[in-house]
């Protein structure tokens, strides 16, 4: 069974539908890459996976471990194992990251039945996978991605995903806003996570990214449908040709 | 000119009670404060929403209610009824039922030297007899405002006690004086009184509390005067948690002196409807007011939801004074929230610098707030800021939150609460903020399981449904 089964997905915001027919299957372990010019539709297909209210499905099923995913509210979804790295991080003031996190770890927790951690269990962890990040510890009390710099947010949401270890992860756009180094640091911490019971959905404009983060496939979503699908040389191919090609003679690679 | 109704009969008979009460007890200045008070309310009766101040508030449920005083050890509060009303860490506890002292209820513990606690009443008649009673007919009165206000004349007419303290020169309490002011009983009017005397240079911090045992509706109508010496240091704590039957207009007047500085914060989560006004005057160089303040308001069981008004009226008398205001409101169900701000700055208020925020959540399509600043401004070298913001919860910190694993719920209640912790994170005084924070996170928590009960309040969830179908 695959670990996700997108099948045929349409679903629109505000009326106005993105998603024209998406089909797409991740196996656990894999790593796919989802390429596409701007406004293709790359964050509604993540937002419609963590379940965002806002964008309504109208067609279409995605299977997640083999449960409907569509049935879901984003907190069973999270739980389940869904994560979401954000394009855009969102600022929350007044609540402290530290505290926000291990809520987060015991309600999914919670879910599986397991006792939550205290404080004394979750700290020495959040400061080892701070330190493997390199983020200062003086984040830890600050309010969540408030007044952090756009590289900040997007280390912090890969810190977010180390700890609460999710079954996919997909990440939108981490590569935007990272400085080299800080590029680096975060796809060692993304293939530090990589194993045969994981998969990522690795969204990213830049084939640079797949350089540290090696896909296992690479698609290219154009106005709503993939358009494209191959292994790690189509995102060369594209860096080269440009989306026009991936637009003009789609072949529709997607195997099924 | 809503004079002799019926209903306002039972305030004339509780002013005759008192006043026949106090015959050959109080000192003359006080029947004449009587008097002037009595006048005033009498010749002015309730305001109506055509007075300005009044606008956004109405009190006919409040003058049609025939709320009387109540009899002499009507009520007997079992001490273990108030016991869950204690608040850790605090210096003493001063318990009035009903507007009356009650001594064996209170809690003197062991008042450090250089602090004066009693009840005004006492503090009168120990005057009476020549003990110590300094200060009180120079402060009595002095401040708040009979003319402008019918509420204070009526408190001033009607008051039979409350708490007198008056803190020594240099003197610095450690912990909160906490002064609990308990409603019990049908339809019983109390007004009570609270004189603060903080001579120069000393530092202290006081709570006032105003509870109801039981269901029943009360009229609390409080004034309380803070007189701040040069360089004073004091914190006040108003904390409204009546049933929602209850209505409460309470005044605060704070004299600033010079280098004065002042927190006030109003904690506003019971009462069905309240009124509070919070009226510093910075009538000394260098003084500084903070006015801080957080309301919420939801449904009740009966009638229309919680009405909650904030009147703020700060006076710059004085060059270099600095005036902070901020008020965040929480409103659910058919709460009605109003905040007022004005500044006055005077023309000789060079250098003043006051600034104002009120920035309010509805949680839902009936909820509302009426916002309205209001500066008059004397002088030209000033500088005055004031902001006002309404809004719904943020549905993408929502989302942020739920896409972590926090139930609807949780989110919801963890935002509101950052919410109020704007205001809980301006309170200084660790032992009265760690007593709010408890009281905030409860009232939240009910609103939240509120909202989950009646599947009320989630904001999105209310939307249409902007779905496109085939
Ligand atoms: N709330 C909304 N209201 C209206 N249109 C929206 C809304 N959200 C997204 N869209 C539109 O949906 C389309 C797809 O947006 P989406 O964010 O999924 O693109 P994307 O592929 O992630 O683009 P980018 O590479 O720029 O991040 C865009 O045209 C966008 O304007
Ligand atoms: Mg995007």
């Amino acid at each position: 069974m695959a670990l996700l089964e997108i099948h045929d997905l349409h679903a629109s915001v505000e009326g106005h539908e993105i998603l024209k027919g998406v089909s797409l299957t991740v196996n656990a372990g894999e790593v796919h890459s989802i390429m596409g010019p701007n406004g293709s539709g790359k964050s509604t297909l993540s937002a419609v996976l963590a379940r965002r209210d806002a964008y309504k499905v109208t067609g279409g099923t995605v299977l997640f471990n083999g449960k409907d995913l569509l049935e879901m509210d984003p907190e069973e979804a999270a739980c389940e194992g869904v994560f979401l790295a954000f394009q855009y991080p969102v600022e929350i003031p007044g609540i402290g990251n530290a505290y926000f996190l291990r809520s987060a770890m015991n309600a999914i927790r919670k879910h599986h039945g397991e006792d939550e951690l205290d404080a004394m269990d979750f700290l020495p962890l959040y400061k080892e996978r701070m330190k493997l990040l390199e983020m200062d510890e003086k984040f830890m009390n600050r309010s969540v991605n408030e007044g952090f710099s756009g590289g900040e947010k997007k280390r912090n949401e890969i810190l977010q995903m180390a700890m609460l270890e999710p079954k996919l992860a997909i990440l939108d756009e981490t590569d935007s806003g990272l400085d080299i180094d800080a590029l680096r640091i975060v796809s060692q911490g993304v293939n530090a996570m990589r194993g045969k019971d994981r998969a990522f959905l690795v969204i990213t404009h830049y084939q640079r990214l797949l350089n540290y983060i090696k896909p296992d496939y690479v698609h290219v979503l154009v106005d709503g449908k993939i358009a494209r699908s191959g292994g790690p040389e189509l995102a060369l191919e594209l860096e080269e040709k440009g989306y026009g090609w991936a637009e003009a003679d789609a072949p529709q690679a997607q195997p099924a | 000119m809503a004079t002799t109704t019926p209903r306002l009969e039972k305030y004339l008979e509780a002013y005759e009670a008192v006043r026949a009460q106090g015959h050959d007890r109080e000192p003359v200045w006080l029947e004449q404060l009587r008097e002037d008070g009595w006048a005033r309310f009498s010749a002015k009766g309730f305001p109506s929403t055509h007075d300005e101040d009044w606008r956004f508030t109405n009190l006919a449920a409040l003058a049609k209610t025939a709320f009387r005083r109540a009899a002499q050890g009507e009520i007997a509060a079992p001490a273990e009824q108030l016991e869950r009303y204690r608040v850790a860490g605090t210096a003493c506890q001063l318990v009035f039922i009903n507007g009356r002292f009650a001594p064996q209820l209170s809690d003197l513990g062991s008042l450090p030297d250089g602090l004066l606690v009693c009840s005004l009443k006492q503090a009168i008649d120990c005057g009476r007899e020549g003990c110590a009673p300094e200060g009180i007919e120079q402060h009595l009165g002095r401040y708040a405002n009979m003319d402008r206000d019918v509420f204070t004349a009526l408190n001033t007419a009607l008051w039979e006690d409350g708490a007198y303290l008056r803190v020594r020169r240099g003197v610095a309490l450690e912990q909160p004086i906490h002064l609990l002011y308990v409603s019990a009983g049908a339809q019983i009017a109390t007004h009570p009184r609270t004189l603060i005397i903080a001579e120069n240079g000393s530092q202290a911090s006081v709570i006032e509390d105003y509870v109801s045992l039981g269901s029943e509706a009360a009229f609390s109508n409080a004034v309380t005067e803070l007189a701040a010496g040069e360089e004073a240091v004091i914190a006040h704590f108003l904390v409204e948690r009546e049933n929602t039957a209850s209505f409460n207009v309470s005044t605060l007047r704070i004299e600033q002196s010079r280098s004065a500085q002042v927190d006030t914060h109003s904690i506003l989560l019971g009462g069905g409807l309240v009124r509070n006004n919070v009226h510093p005057v910075l009538n000394g160089e260098g003084a500084e007011c903070l006015i801080n303040g957080l309301f919420v308001g939801a449904g009740r069981q009966q009638g229309a939801g919680q009405h909650m008004d904030n009147y703020m009226l700060v006076e710059h008398a004085q060059p270099h004074c600095s005036s902070r205001q901020f008020y965040n409101g929480i409103l659910a169900d058919n709460a009605h929230g109003v905040f007022h701000g004005r500044i006055v700055v005077h023309k000789d208020a060079q250098k003043t610098d006051a600034k104002q925020t009120n920035r309010n959540l509805l949680l839902s399509d009936h909820a509302r707030i009426d916002t309205k600043p209001q500066l008059e401004i004397y002088a030209d070298d000033v500088k005055c800021t004031h902001g006002a913001t309404i809004g719904q919860i943020d549905e993408s910190q929502l989302f942020y939150l739920r896409s972590r694993g926090f139930t609807l719920a949780d989110a919801r209640n963890l935002l509101l609460y950052a919410f109020a912790a704007e205001c809980l994170d301006r309170m200084r005084e660790p032992a009265a903020r760690e007593f709010a924070e408890a009281l905030i996170r409860e009232r939240l928590e009910e609103l939240t399981a509120a909202a989950k009960a009646t599947g009320t309040g989630a904001q999105e969830e209310s939307e249409p449904n902007r779905e496109e179908l085939g």
